[in-house]
């Protein structure tokens, strides 16, 4: 067996190292070293999105990253998302649209949408659809996904 | 994925020594995105992996209008489309980039690991070729240049020999009354493989109503991107009209060889090729006039 590599990272604000061998995905450790499971693992293939975490502030596939290459990075997680006991707004949009059945894809879409908030405060509808062709859903057809989107967006106006 | 080594290279000699000493059994890792599948799905073999990320000349870009544009091989996709001055000057380049997978895919993915991969299908190749675009290539003999139109040589086959490696590419200053666009087209809004593609090179006379010189590169419509050398010559001196484009689109078809696969039979490739060709000159010469057009992928706008 290859020799473990130790990596050092911050995830959702605190320090974090692993060991890891080097043909592991961030997915598989965030998941099974880590104990972070609320990203999931839909395709392991880079084409469902629901293994989404951001990355140094961008969304990326925690299963088409390797561990090793985690080093030194800041990733936020599902786990990161909420402020403290308070659901974000887009979990809060999501959980009171009822945007998800199954919800495999649920913490992927939230994270990715985040990373579009943070970037557009104001999407389009078509922005959402746009932004968000990296995440698939099985269940919700996307409508009531891309409203949710919209109500956090919304939401998080009235905040600032 | 079986086990594997992995060792980021600090200095493109560095990352050259290690391809030569391992030959076959090393593989580059840029954004991972075509070789973590490929090598989890056992479709490629590697007993190291050779990340390049961290070697700078290989990530970043550098513009200046004089001496045009060095794009680091294994920068990621969005820094070209969030670049205005890039999608300005570079547009067919920045419409291939903004349509590599989804924002996950495109916050990894290169186009030097696009264009090595070597699929007949990959986006940013026809554009590459339109731009024409020329390869820098690093190996144990020193540095090569190649330009993008010779560089894949068969399905997931290229040029690079033993060693090499993909460093920058180099785009040609672009000057006035040019104007540039990637097309595909795809059953889905976003997220697939090209059915088909189009990459076009337009630069128009002063009085921007006659093409004086043009460049095609198309996708999934032979065993490489094809470069559509004669119809790029035909063009020069047409008029830039709606009649001119679709004869355009009609000669392309004639050059094209596709194969029917499951993403569509060869006949309608043949058919939307010569569409494709067509809309993506009209875009191609709307923005060498100075029109700013959508970023529709297929040329719909809507
Ligand atoms: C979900 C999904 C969607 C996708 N959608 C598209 C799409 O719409 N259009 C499209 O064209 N492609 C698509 N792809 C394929 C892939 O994302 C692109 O080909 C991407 O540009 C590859 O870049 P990379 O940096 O991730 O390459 P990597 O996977 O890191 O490398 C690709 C290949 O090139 C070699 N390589 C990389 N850099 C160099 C270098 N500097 N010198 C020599 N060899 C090198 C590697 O060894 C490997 O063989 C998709 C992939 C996925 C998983
Ligand atoms: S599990 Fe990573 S994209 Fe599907
Ligand atoms: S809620 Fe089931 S896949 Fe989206």
């Amino acid at each position: 067996m290859v020799k473990k590599t130790h990596v050092s990272t911050t995830i959702n604000g605190e320090t974090a190292e692993f060991l890891c061998e080097p043909r592991q995905s961030l997915l598989e450790i965030l998941r099974d070293t880590l104990e972070l499971t609320g990203s999931k693992e839909g395709c392991n293939n880079g084409n469902c999105g629901a293994c989404t975490v951001l990355m140094d502030g961008l969304p990326v596939n925690s299963c088409l990253v390797l561990a090793v290459e985690a080093e030194g990075a800041t990733i936020t997680t599902i786990e990161g998302i909420a402020e403290q006991a308070h659901l974000h707004p887009l979990q809060q949009c999501f959980l009171e649209n009822a945007a998800l059945q199954c919800g495999i894809c649920t913490p992927g879409f939230i994270v990715a949408a985040k990373a579009l908030l943070d970037r557009n405060p104001k999407p389009t509808e078509h922005d959402i659809r746009f932004e968000l062709a990296g995440n698939l859903c099985r269940c919700t057809g996307y409508d009531k996904i891309v409203r949710a989107v919209q109500d956090a967006a919304a939401a998080l106006e009235g905040k600032h | 994925m079986k086990d594997i080594e992995y060792a980021a290279a600090r200095s493109v000699d560095e990352a050259v020594g290690l391809l030569a000493a391992r030959g076959d059994k090393a593989r580059i890792l840029a954004g991972g995105t075509d070789i973590l599948v490929q090598l989890r799905e056992g479709l490629r073999d590697a007993d190291l992996i050779v990340d390049v990320k961290k070697i700078p000349e290989l990530v970043g870009l550098s513009h200046d209008a004089k001496r045009g544009l060095r794009l680091g091989a294994s920068t990621p996709c969005y820094r070209i489309y969030r670049d205005a001055k890039i999608c300005a000057a570079y547009p067919a380049l920045a419409d291939a980039a903004r349509i590599i997978g989804g924002w996950q895919i495109q916050s990894r993915a290169s186009i030097g690991g696009n264009l090595c991969n070597s699929s007949p299908a990959a986006d940013s190749i026809p554009a590459l070729i339109a731009h024409d675009a020329r390869c820098v290539i690093a190996g144990p003999s020193g540095r090569r240049t190649v330009p993008v139109a010779e560089f894949c040589t068969a399905p997931g086959r290229n040029v690079l020999a033993r060693g090499e490696l993909l460093v920058t590419l180099e785009f040609p200053p672009v000057g006035d009354g040019e104007g540039a666009r990637y097309l595909r087209f795809i059953p889905r809004n976003e997220m697939d493989i090209a059915v088909v593609g189009a990459g076009v090179w337009v630069k128009l006379n002063a009085a921007k109503d006659t093409i004086a010189a043009a460049r095609i590169g198309l996708a999934a419509v032979a065993p490489t991107p094809l470069p559509a050398t004669e119809v790029g010559a035909w063009l020069a001196g047409k008029p830039a009209t709606a009649a001119t484009f679709a004869e355009a689109g009609d000669r392309a078809r004639r050059l094209a060889k596709p194969i029917s696969d499951m993403r569509s039979p060869a006949e309608y490739r043949l058919h939307i090729v010569g569409v494709l060709v067509t809309r993506a000159l009209a875009g191609a010469v709307d923005r060498a006039r100075g029109i700013v057009i959508g970023h529709s992928p297929n040329g719909q706008e809507h």
